[in-house]
């Protein structure tokens, strides 16, 4: 389906605003999603499609953990 | 001024065009002569010959422009069939309404990169057509094989290193952002390798095969290398040079950075116990920075090109298949 | 040992009850074939790739239709890079543009509200193919058609739903373990709409991010569920999709878009399974609405079969024969990491796919 990558909104005029994704600065529509400076949006085909939540901590270890927790197994 | 179809009709104003645009800066004891034909000397009786044509838009791009894009294009075909550059021909298709200041930058470029290659442009010539504002360049070029050297496409052998030179993708990405808008800071790494493979001969590095890796990326020549020489070709995880910014480019229109065109990188295969000093001695060349050993040729029942992946699992790398175009899916 | 390395084993060295898991996205195909996902499981773990490729399941008859527009005179078709090679029935867009027809490659549908104000005297004809992931950006392009007045713009739709395609996988499989789920069509949808399917079929599905580790981690979850007996949905992305999906990007399609029955390539026609312009907007759509042919002018393809892994892709009278990767019939073969795609490009290889 769906290439789509995460980058940091660093503009927003209204429905439209400017996504850095790794030092490349795209132009991306902003009418799908409730974004605001500052955020890490998912960008596909040049529109925001969610927001990202932040987390502090390490994305993988997360994800390991929820693995863990859905399935009920300790090391 | 702009070109129009006079410029190409061989009388006055080809004259001055001719004056103006090429020999004011491609001036050379050959050229000036202005005759039908260059007549130069080339020691030894191997030669290398290549031709090649360009047709890139835009015509200038960060890092580069066509003019620099047909010298280093024609002197690393030779290069990588370890020949020494020495002459070439340039012939020029113009379109009606291209600016002359636009064609002057061009030849003024092509003139750096050929000093800067060691070549010197010996014959040329220039035709106008209906259009708008285009330019076109096709290429000859010539060079002496060096008597000790023995590369070709099929002489790599199980055992041996494979070097890439440097980043991969930074031309095409440069083009395709100007195309698309993208804004970034993607240069294109359009340059000559003389001095690269001048080290490499210099110090007697053992080349089996070489080459410069252009359209089509890493992986078809990889995949042309393997199939010459029956081997099979193994990548090393993330062993291959990338530049983050042009791998997050790549990751907004659904491309693969192995498959992406190049202008001033080769890759190469050396024995295995060469291999440190043959990246050492690129790496202190510029253009060379950044490279690495990036996998190993081993013995295989049909020649394959393969990635060993995070998972430990092998992947194969297939000829591109297609365009390599921006994709959603 | 680190996490990754627990899973990883845990695939590698599975010897449970042969199980079967599919995953529906092209990007996880291709991800899969990446990092080589396929080639480290367990040879009692087998990954099947479902109809998860908007560009690959689109009809045929779409594909003669947008090449047809192309050729009109004064007429622009402009479409994402993807469906640049996949054959019609008669042409593909490239063979179109060969024979002068005008196509333009689009990052963003937006692209096309640009193009069409700039040149008003041409129709600027868009090949609206995707899932969920996509239609919001068709839906944000409709919005500038209107709001701007944009008289130029028409739209030929194959835009699918996803979930009606799942509910025909699970009628018509046999034994499949789990779903590794979409990330990025969740994105849209949420997580919720799988539960009622889980629940109903007794299918696990682990919705899965594009990582090597998300991808494993998902893998390890389907295995883990069906050792316990669980049919469970498991969001293992929740940094990207949230239970109820993106409201807004819902919003927005169903401004536009009303569901009806529609056709997909090589397994026929599915219920409500293809979003079309809402009969108000029936003056922007380029014929989406006509019946675009479908399963009967791929006489014997077996893609449906093969996407359930009923059949193997050798089982196919025209595989390798009348359907290549250069000249491909059904979606597995025109998506290079389709089913058929894998197997052809194994045999060229001379290993063995199985």
């Amino acid at each position: 389906m769906c290439i789509a990558v995460a980058g940091t909104l660093i503009e927003a005029d209204g429905r439209r605003g400017k996504v850095d994704i790794q030092g490349n600065i795209l132009d991306v529509e902003l009418g799908a999603v409730r974004a605001k400076a500052g955020d890490a949006v998912l960008v596909h085909a040049g529109c925001a499609i969610s927001v990202l939540k932040k987390e502090e901590k390490d994305e993988l270890d997360e994800l390991f953990a929820l693995l863990d927790e859905m399935n009920d197994e300790t090391d | 001024m702009m070109i129009t179809l006079a410029h190409g009709s061989g009388g006055k104003m080809t004259d001055s065009l001719i004056r103006d645009c090429f020999a004011k800066y491609l001036s050379n004891s050959v050229l000036d002569k202005m005759e039908d034909a260059a007549v130069v000397d080339l020691p030894g009786n191997r030669i290398a010959f290549t031709t090649d044509s360009f047709v890139v838009t835009p015509l200038f791009f960060p890092g580069g422009d066509i003019g620099r894009l047909s010298v280093c294009g024609t002197v690393n075909d030779l290069l990588m069939r370890g020949a020494k550059p020495r002459y070439l021909s340039a012939g020029f298709i113009l379109e009606t309404g291209l600016d002359t200041d636009v064609l002057e930058r061009v030849v003024r470029s092509m003139a750096e990169t050929a000093a800067e290659a060691g070549v010197s442009v010996v014959a040329g010539d220039t035709k106008v057509i209906e259009g708008n504002g285009g330019l076109y360049i096709n290429t000859a070029g010539v060079g002496e094989v060096l008597p000790s050297v023995q590369v070709g496409a099929g002489r790599s052998r199980p055992g041996d290193a494979i070097i890439l030179s440097g980043f991969l993708g930074d031309h095409e990405a440069c083009i395709l952002s100007q195309r698309m808008k993208i804004e970034n800071r993607i240069q294109s790494d359009c340059a000559p390798l003389t001095r690269m493979t001048e080290s490499l001969w210099k110090h007697d590095i053992e080349i089996h095969a070489m080459r410069d890796v252009t359209r089509g990326g890493l992986a078809t020549i990889l995949n042309e290398l393997a199939a010459s020489s029956g081997n099979g070709f193994e990548l090393f995880t993330d062993a291959v040079p990338m530049n983050g910014q042009v791998q997050g480019f790549c990751d907004i229109l659904g491309l693969d950075l192995l498959y992406m065109g190049n202008e001033g990188k080769m890759t190469l295969t050396v024995p295995q116990n060469q291999a440190e000093k043959a990246v050492q001695l690129i790496r202190s060349c510029r253009y060379g920075e950044n490279a690495a050993v990036i996998g190993r040729v081993y013995q295989s029942e049909r020649p394959s090109v393969t990635m060993k992946t995070r998972s430990g699992a092998t992947r194969s790398i297939p000829p591109l298949l297609g365009e390599g175009l921006p994709r959603i899916c | 040992m680190k996490p990754i390395e627990k899973w990883a084993e845990l695939v590698r060295k599975y010897d449970g009850p042969p199980l079967r898991l599919m995953e529906v996205c092209g990007t996880h195909t291709h991800r899969i074939f990446q990092y080589g996902i396929r080639e480290m499981l367990s040879p009692r773990l087998e990954l099947i790739s479902g109809p998860g490729c908007p560009v690959c399941v689109t009809p045929s008859g779409y594909i003669d239709k947008a090449a047809a527009l192309a050729l009109e005179e004064n007429a622009v078709l402009c479409t994402f890079g993807d469906m640049i090679r996949v054959p019609g029935q008669e042409l593909s867009l490239a063979s179109s543009q060969a024979k002068g027809g005008k196509v333009r490659i689009m990052y963003s549908p937006s692209d096309v509200a640009e193009w069409a104000k700039a040149e008003p005297e041409k129709t600027f004809y868009v090949a609206a193919v995707g899932f969920e992931t996509t239609i919001p950006a068709y839906a944000l392009l409709m919005d500038k058609v209107i709001g701007e007045k944009i008289g130029n713009i028409r739209l030929l739709t194959s835009l699918k739903a996803l979930m009606p395609a799942l509910s025909w996988i699970c009628e018509n499989s046999e034994e499949l373990g789990g779903f590794i789920g979409p990330g990025h069509v969740s994105a849209v949808i949420g997580a919720a709409p799988y539960r009622l399917l889980c629940r109903r079929y007794g299918i696990p599905l682990a919705v899965a991010g594009f990582s090597y580790e998300h991808i494993l981690a998902a893998v390890c979850d389907l295995v883990l569920q069906r050792r316990r007996g669980t049919s469970q949905v498991h969001n293992l992305y929740p940094e990207v999709v949230a239970e109820e999906g993106n409201e807004e990007a819902l919003r927005l399609i169903g401004r536009y878009f009303v569901k009806k029955d529609s056709v997909w390539r090589g397994l026929g026609a599915i219920p409500k399974s293809g979003y079309f312009l809402a009969p108000e907007y029936a003056g922007f759509d380029a014929g989406s609405q006509l019946e675009t042919g479908g399963a009967e002018d791929l006489q014997g393809c077996r893609c449906g079969s093969v996407i359930i892994g009923r059949e193997k892709p050798a089982d196919c009278p025209h595989f390798g024969k009348t359907c290549t990767p250069l000249h491909p019939l059904g979606p597995c073969m025109v998506s290079t990491e389709g089913a058929c795609g894998i197997w052809h490009r194994y045999l060229q290889e001379g290993a063995n796919p199985l």
